[in-house]
């Protein structure tokens, strides 16, 4: 069974399609990267996987467990995904071991202590213990992701979603980010990446989806797109070629994004 | 000129008239602001989910309340609570009922523009963690949003410590009718209506200088 499986999905506002057959699927200790330009509806794909934006056509699988089925209970759901967002989210009214305890505490019902040595225990790992009595906001953005992902980590997840990690980072940040997320992956965790960075993609992805108008337009393993890096002897960037033919073949009219993905 | 003579006041006078009147003004105050906070979140809640059948109740409640003058509604509770229980409520506890009644459309509106003054990713985050509604709304959104709001609820309740005075409409005995029957027992209504003045000058004048401070103190570090 694997870890995620999305099934034909499709979404609407109003009339807009947001995503469209939309099928794909993460297997347990997988790490998969998806890309594409802004308004391909990645980040939207990414949110449906745990029920925070609804879908109205298709399946999506977590764990065996069906997303969108009236009877499914997201709150539980969720606790086993671990998310960590854009503009990382952690809470400002709590101090940094509090953010790491609170959903340890409320929702798995562990006790104070025990929430906070987790905390610590995973502070330690990111390499922020210093920082522990500090608020949010006198953290770099670079300090402040890695909580968030010690904050998802907390609840020992089966799997974890990133989306656009490190796009609210400063450049010389990013890297810090990006090295806990390499660490994730090499230690087994099955990760879903919406990301620009093709580096890491290359390092520890084992696929990378390319989305645009709401489609999955490629969907290729990590020696297929890779290769073409190697023969340019460029890093870093994405293979255009292969991209803008699928895409003719496709043939989707589709706007020049090839500098989008290119870093 | 004024011939002003403030003697008459002693310690006995201001204890035996003033002070019955000071502390139901207060505990009008502080009822009225804890009561109408606790009720006012849970309408702002309502006018802002999703689902019709809690939007419009609340919706309707919040501009029915602010679009009557308070004297209206202190009266009108007084009066039509007796016909319609078949027994008078007496004119404080109706006072603290209706005080609380009315001020919760206020301080729904601005806990209302509290909770939408925090990003919608905070609440994703609660989700993602695995919150439910209520956890998300009571450990994340509310403390912060109560946070950012503390200026303004707590003007709001200097201005209820002032309209605490329109009990005089049903004759509850509150700080300033203590003033005016001192003033009429002693035949000396200009001072003491200049002291009332000075009293409830001094009284709100110091909650915003608290208002100041709390702000201060607990503000979130950003």
């Amino acid at each position: 069974m694997p870890m995620i499986e999305i099934k034909n999905v499709g979404k609407w506002y109003g009339d807009f399609n947001v995503l469209a057959e939309c099928t794909t699927k993460v297997e347990k200790g997988e790490v998969i990267v998806v890309c594409g330009p802004s308004g391909s509806g990645k980040s939207t794909l990414i949110k449906c996987v745990n029920g925070l934006e609804p879908f109205q056509k298709g399946e999506i699988l977590v764990n065996g467990t069906s997303v969108g089925a009236p009877g499914t209970n997201l709150s539980k759901l969720r606790s086993h995904v671990g998310m960590v967002f854009q503009h990382f989210e952690l809470f400002p009214h709590m101090s940094i071991t509090e953010n790491l305890a609170i959903g340890q505490i409320k929702v798995l019902g562990r006790s104070k202590d025990e929430a906070i040595d987790k905390g610590m225990k995973l502070l330690e790992r990111v390499g922020l213990k210093a920082h522990a009595q500090k608020f949010p906001g006198q953290l770099s953005g670079g300090q402040q992701q890695r909580v968030a992902i010690a904050r998802a980590l907390a609840m020992n997840p089966i799997c974890m979603l990133f989306d656009e990690p490190t796009s609210a980072l400063d450049p010389e940040m990013i890297n810090e980010v990006l090295d806990v997320m390499v660490e994730l992956a090499k230690e087994g965790m099955t990760m879903m990446c919406v990301t620009h960075e093709m580096g890491f993609a290359r390092k520890v992805a084992n696929r990378v989806i390319f989305m645009d108008q709401g489609r999955i337009v490629e969907d290729a393993n990590k020696e297929e797109f890779s290769a073409p890096h190697a023969r340019s002897g460029r890093n870093n960037s994405w293979p255009r070629s292969s991209i803008t033919e699928q895409h003719r073949s496709a043939k989707v009219q589709r706007p020049d994004y090839s500098g989008l993905c290119t870093l | 000129m004024l011939n002003l003579d403030f003697a008459f006041l002693t310690p006995g006078v201001v204890s035996s008239y003033i002070a019955k009147g000071f502390f139901f003004s207060l505990q009008l105050t502080v009822v009225a602001m804890l009561g109408g906070i606790m009720l006012g979140t849970i309408l702002a809640l309502m006018r802002l989910s999703s689902k019709s059948w809690l939007v419009i109740p609340a919706a309707a409640y919040v501009n029915t309340m602010r679009s009557i003058p308070l004297v209206m509604v202190i009266l009108w509770f007084f009066l039509l609570i007796p016909l319609l229980t078949g027994r008078p409520l007496g004119a404080e506890m109706s006072a603290i009922i209706t005080f609380t009644l009315f001020e919760a459309a206020y301080f729904s509106e601005i806990m209302r523009a509290g909770i939408q003054s925090i990003p919608k990713g905070q609440v994703a985050a609660g989700y993602a963690l695995g919150m439910t509604y209520g956890q998300t709304m009571r450990e994340i959104v509310l403390p912060q949003a109560f946070r950012n709001m503390l200026p303004v609820l707590l003007t709001q309740t200097i201005i209820l410590f002032q309209d605490t005075s329109l009990v005089y409409a049903i004759g509850a005995y509150d700080l300033l009718k203590g003033f005016e029957i001192a003033g009429k027992n002693f035949n000396r209504p200009v001072e003491t209506y200049l002291v009332a003045a000075a009293v409830y000058f001094i009284i709100c004048f110091s909650l915003s200088m608290l208002v100041k401070v709390l702000q201060q103190r607990i503000a979130i570090i950003r």
